[in-house]
């Protein structure tokens, strides 16, 4: 019997990642630095920052924590595109040219890749995104709904909170007290609930002159949302709620 | 071994502020409706104030008559037509209930809608302008 061959090492090979950077004890505004990464074809962006953080700069910051698309924590801007890091293959991006990676814009930078995220969580925090019901169900048992009613809001209990809607907003990046996408999501996810009683109130708190009728259908939102959720459709639909007065 | 670079000016179509995001159709028929609208403002602007001095009317209106200000009424017919149409499909995405599926399909029809008038249009007013410059 023939000796059977080795299978040949699963081909490697170099990109170059250009990561924006800033360090606020020593920089006045972010800079470019460039780095080359030897990547499998089944890496991910977030790999070929784990392997800058591990093997070259051990001071590149950059969020993750479930790292599978789940948690919502390491949104970046890649080749000027609000994506997941841990959802972007490299190899669907193109790799002749430098692969760009930077923080989201339009929430305060930290450090690197970094935002402080406390304005996007305050929105979300003023459309009161939880169930607010003003009967009892009954005595053991658990509040029921039918499928077509739990369907109406299906595409908006997806959302992960990883801000990549809400900092791909030109309406956002210039007006800081715009709502944003993610926080009408959350909104749209109980107003359209049909166990839930205070959807005239998050419809007046998105009556406003920073609530839904800042969005200017730019479908960015619904481009960058890695959960697929039709992010500006869902928009539109509150909007709708709020001229019928009612979901 | 794989060292830190720093990449040529060349390469660095990024400048210091970050990439340009790039959005699609939606984004930037967005930034054509905001550049087209402020400019129809500004036309309007000087449009009302030539109209409403009845003096100045006739010396402002003959001084249009030039090629420069031929080719600026071209660009404001053009500016006019698109913030008219893409207008149309911002309405249809607000209050139609399949307009947000249909809003990139709307943008192209816009374009093309656009492009059929223009030509039907340019050629024309072209001709207006650079036969008077003769007399």
């Amino acid at each position: 019997m023939a000796k059977t061959a080795t299978p040949s090492a699963v081909q490697a090979f170099t990109i170059q990642l250009i990561v924006s950077r800033f360090n606020p004890e020593t920089d006045e505004e972010s800079r470019w630095e460039s780095f080359d990464v030897e990547v499998f074809s089944t890496d991910r962006v977030l790999d070929a920052l784990h392997k800058i953080k591990w093997e070259q700069d051990g001071s590149l910051t950059f969020r993750r924590s479930c790292a599978h698309g789940v948690c919502g924590s390491d949104a970046m801007r890649i080749n000027g595109r609000n994506r997941l890091a841990c959802k972007t293959l490299i190899k669907d991006l193109d790799i002749t040219k430098p692969i760009y990676v930077e923080a989201i814009k339009g929430l305060p930078l930290e450090k690197d890749l970094i935002v402080d995220m406390e304005p996007f969580f305050a929105a979300y925090r003023e459309v009161k995104p939880f169930l607010i019901a003003n009967s009892k169900p009954e005595k053991g048992k658990e509040r029921l709904q039918s499928i077509e009613n739990r369907e109406i809001f299906d595409d908006t209990t997806k959302c992960i909170l990883c801000a990549a809607c809400t900092t791909s907003c030109p309406v956002f990046w210039t007006d800081g007290q715009y709502f944003g996408p993610a926080a009408i999501v959350n909104a749209h996810r109980f107003i359209f609930d049909s166990r839930d009683d205070s959807a005239k109130e998050r419809l007046e708190i998105l009556n406003d002159k920073e609530g839904v009728w800042r969005c200017r259908t730019t479908f960015n939102c619904s481009e960058a949302c890695p959960r697929g959720i039709q992010v500006t459709q869902a928009i539109s639909e509150v909007k709708a709620a709020v001229l019928r007065g009612r979901p | 071994m794989s060292k830190v670079i720093t990449p040529p000016v060349s390469q660095m179509k990024a400048s210091r502020g970050g990439t340009l995001y790039r959005g699609r159709e939606g984004m930037w028929s967005w930034v054509l409706h905001r550049i087209t609208g402020v400019a129809i403002f500004f036309f309007l602007l000087v449009h009302i104030l030539d109209t409403a001095l009845v003096r100045a009317y006739n010396a402002v209106i003959s001084s249009y008559k030039n090629p420069i200000m031929g080719l600026g009424e071209l660009g404001l017919v053009g500016a006019i037509m698109f913030h008219a149409l893409n207008g149309l499909r911002i309405i249809l995405i607000d209050f139609w209930s399949k307009g947000v599926k249909y809003q990139r399909v709307m943008f192209w029809v816009v374009v093309g809608v656009w492009v059929v008038l223009f030509a039907g249009f340019a050629p024309r007013h072209l001709i207006n302008v650079f036969s008077e410059v003769g007399h």
